[in-house]
């Protein structure tokens, strides 16, 4: 019995070893993991600035539609949201064009 | 085959050491080959923990007592159930599994995110990894199930109070729970250290968050069962500080699943949702000190061992760490927007988490106030349930009155008249049951009255939300009344799912109040054909009876039930006398109405010599709504938790090109 759990032991170790060192052995360039990139970053900020824009014009309706919110309240917000969405998308299309010129200039190098 | 678990044991801690420290080393310097070696080591440390694991259960399954702690938990006798459940009743097989548990969420957590955590939140492999490390640490070095001896003729047995169908579930629920906060913990603290302060880490750990929630809820619910049935004293919860270690990071965890909102709509409220989430984290450690280190007597409590100096350096210096980093990334979390009226949703959260946190920090205190006292003054003090009682209705009646205003005040800002308006129905229904209550005689207990008037007041604006969404959704031409109702909920799960996790809160409400502020309690010793009365209840002893059980001599009284002068069936109360494990254990009786969701409990005090026996008798109103509410519960998480295709698309979206993982999350 003893010999059997050395046996499967050992086995596992082996296995372990294995599993743990491929990515070590892996051919090519390696490639820098968890740096942050301003880019990307900003990018990230503006999509989360949308997305929440449009979720709260969103909950804005359906709150105004189940009753909770006043016609007063709902004429005084929907505008500054509406404006928040347009600013976002803005600011998206803005950092795209960017992205491409970039992208342009590095082609033409 | 010891041998292989202990070899399974150190493997598991060899390969968990490396992927902290090459995890570490990889996430420090960028380095993405390495990170993949950590990861992997992670996920070939779960694999060993799981052979270890299957040797305990082979060698409970086997009952080979050469295995000190087979022989310590088990007995020939004990039923095959309860000896694999022996797996989580002692403190090596329940670290043991705290391990298996935390290295299989792991994994599975960071497989399910690989893109993620390798581009950007390359830390939460060592963090994750750093508190695997500590468990594994005392597996192999402080308290290993793998240690052998001569095997004796039989074992010592099981606790009998541990033999009880809910102690199976219970512990493994708990784990669930206090494992599955280290995921959560561990992505927020990634994000800090990776400076990736967006809200990848709260989309990634949302459902993890809830699973580990709901877990921990429904484990409380069913130690809660347990003590009903087992204890036998005739109550629920009785603020042990066992029962208190797992609700504090409850309570936290429920601060943080309402906050995370306002931080996802809004923007804000970015420090405090990492401040909750590593104190949810902290206190799931300190529960499980406290139930494991024997530092506090307990009913719960099963455990006398000398882990405790460990495990209190390991939250100290997690406390460390947590409080370090977050103070470190203070400029990076700090949110422009600000709140825009005090009557908006956002404040009606800030509120319920300043009430939660508030009580979890005072059951804190009574917690850890016996151990300040005998450490600092030497005088052994206990905190009783009369200073929990009082902060419980403090604390906790404000937060019923927010569920039941919360839902329906608006986003940004709301008219006070708008919110009367909505509110008018609610606290007229409220009033009525109130008057109605007090009529019929409900005002002998006056929390009572308060609780079941706050519940209908909270109940009301439940219903009345899935009235209102159903309707705004059937005028957008929607088809029929069934279909704006099922779309409204397919369309916006976490909303509707907390709802009925709201009413799952008030039925307990509900059922706590009965029990305990209108149940009925009688003794007295009774001869053959004596009778006691109890509420509309009658109990009349009609004999004893003996027979020799699985593991025990069962002794049990027989009584005829007798209801407004209608017999309406037997039951049995008595004592089993466990052979190997020389004790004694109450078995109530519990006879249910289910219609009135009451119970008639029955406890056989003392058998006598002259044939009598001393009963208590106990009747408890609405009792079963407690457990109906665990199911509600569980129900409402399933809601939420249920993944949104249309939501997964426009994350998937969002986060194209920096991890689509993120949506599967």
């Amino acid at each position: 019995m003893e010999a059997v759990a050395l046996a499967l032991g050992a086995l596992l170790a082996a296995a372990c070893v294995v599993f743990v060192a491929r990515p070590l052995l892996r051919q090519g360039r390696e490639e820098a993991a968890g740096a942050p990139n301003p880019e990307e970053e900003t990018r990230l900020r503006l999509l989360e600035e949308r997305d929440r824009s449009l979720a709260a014009l969103k909950e804005l309706e359906f709150d105004h539609r189940t009753g909770k919110i006043s016609d007063e309240d709902y004429r005084a917000l929907i505008g500054p949201l509406r404006r928040a969405v347009g600013e976002a998308l803005k600011a998206l299309e803005h950092e795209d064009r960017q992205d491409r010129e970039r992208e342009e200039v590095d082609a033409a190098l | 085959m010891p041998e292989l678990g202990r070899a399974a044991l150190v493997a598991a801690f060899g390969l968990i050491f490396y992927a902290v420290v090459v995890g570490g080393y990889a996430s420090y310097r960028g380095r993405r080959r390495l990170l993949d070696s950590a990861t992997n080591a992670l996920f070939a440390a779960f694999a060993a923990v799981g052979i270890a694991a299957l040797v305990l259960v082979a060698a409970l399954a086997g009952r080979d007592f050469s295995f000190d702690y087979v022989a310590r938990m088990t007995s020939r006798e004990l039923p095959l159930g309860y000896t694999l459940a022996a797996f989580w009743s002692g403190q090596e097989g329940s670290l043991l599994l705290w391990l298996l548990v935390l290295t299989g969420a792991a994994s599975a957590a960071i497989a399910l995110n690989r893109r993620l955590v390798r581009e950007a939140l390359p830390w939460t492999v060592p963090i994750i990894g750093s508190v695997a490390l500590f468990f594994a640490f005392l597996l192999v070095f402080v308290a290993s199930p793998f240690a052998t001896q001569a095997a004796p003729p039989d074992g010592a047995g099981m606790n009998p109070s541990l033999q009880n169908p809910y102690m199976i579930a219970h512990p493994p629920m708990l784990y669930l729970g206090y494992v599955g906060l280290t995921i959560p913990f561990a992505f927020a603290m990634a994000a800090l250290a990776s400076r990736r302060v967006d809200e990848r880490w709260i989309v990634v750990t949302r459902r993890w968050t809830l699973a580990a929630w709901t877990f921990l809820g429904f484990g409380i619910l069913l130690g809660a069962k347990w003590a009903y049935e087992e204890v036998g004293w005739g109550g629920w919860y009785a603020w042990d500080p066992v029962e208190n270690a797992a609700l504090m990071p409850w309570l936290v965890a429920t601060a943080f699943l309402h906050s995370v909102m306002v931080q996802e709509k809004k923007n804000m409220l970015r420090v405090w949702n990492v401040v909750l989430v590593a104190g949810a984290f902290l206190l799931s450690l300190f529960g499980t000190f406290l139930t494991r280190s024997g530092v506090i007597s307990s009913i719960h409590s099963f455990t006398q061992s000398s882990i405790g100096p460990f495990f209190l350096g390991f939250i100290a210096v997690a406390a460390a760490f947590s409080i370090a980093l977050i103070l470190s990334r203070l400029t990076l979390l700090r949110s422009k927007t600000r709140l825009e009226s005090l009557v908006s949703r956002e404040a009606a959260f800030l509120y319920n988490n300043l009430f939660l946190v508030a009580l979890a920090l005072t059951i804190l205190w009574g917690v850890i106030y016996p151990l300040v006292s005998e450490a600092v003054r030497g005088v052994a003090v206990s905190v009783g349930a009369p200073y929990y009682d009082f902060f419980a209705i403090v604390f906790g009646l404000p937060l019923v009155l927010l569920m039941g205003i919360g839902p329906v005040v608006a986003w940004r800002r709301a008219s006070l008249r708008s919110l009367a308006s909505l509110l008018v129905v609610p606290a007229g229904v409220a009033l009525g049951v109130g008057l109605v209550l007090l009529l019929a005689g409900a005002g002998s207990s006056p929390a009572g009255l308060v609780g079941y008037t706050f519940a209908a007041f909270v109940m009301t604006t439940i219903v009345l939300e899935f009235i209102r969404g159903t309707r705004a959704r059937k005028s957008l031409g929607n088809g029929g009344w069934w279909s704006a109702f099922s779309g409204l909920i397919a369309r916006n799960r976490r909303r509707y799912g907390g709802y009925i996790v709201h009413a799952a809160i008030i039925l307990l409400l509900i059922g706590a109040a009965g029990i305990g502020g209108f149940s009925t309690h009688e003794q007295g010793r009774l001869s053959q054909g004596e009778s006691l009365a109890a509420g509309d209840y009658r109990v009349v002893y009609t004999g004893s009876e003996q027979q020799r059980g699985a593991n025990a001599q069962e002794v049990r009284a027989n009584l005829d039930v007798w209801r407004n002068g209608e017999l309406v069936g037997t039951m049995q109360a008595g004592k089993n006398r466990y052979f190997a494990e020389q004790q004694t254990s109450n078995e109530v009786g519990i006879r249910t109405d289910w219609l009135r969701g009451e119970d008639l409990f029955v406890i056989a005090d003392t058998f006598n010599q002259d044939g009598s026996v001393f009963l208590k008798v106990i009747v408890n109103p609405l009792v079963n709504l407690i457990w109906l509410s665990g199911l509600v519960f569980v129900l409402g998480s399933a809601v939420a938790m249920w993944p949104d295709a249309r939501e997964q698309r426009r994350l998937a979206a969002r986060f194209a090109g920096e991890g689509a993982a993120v949506a599967r999350a």
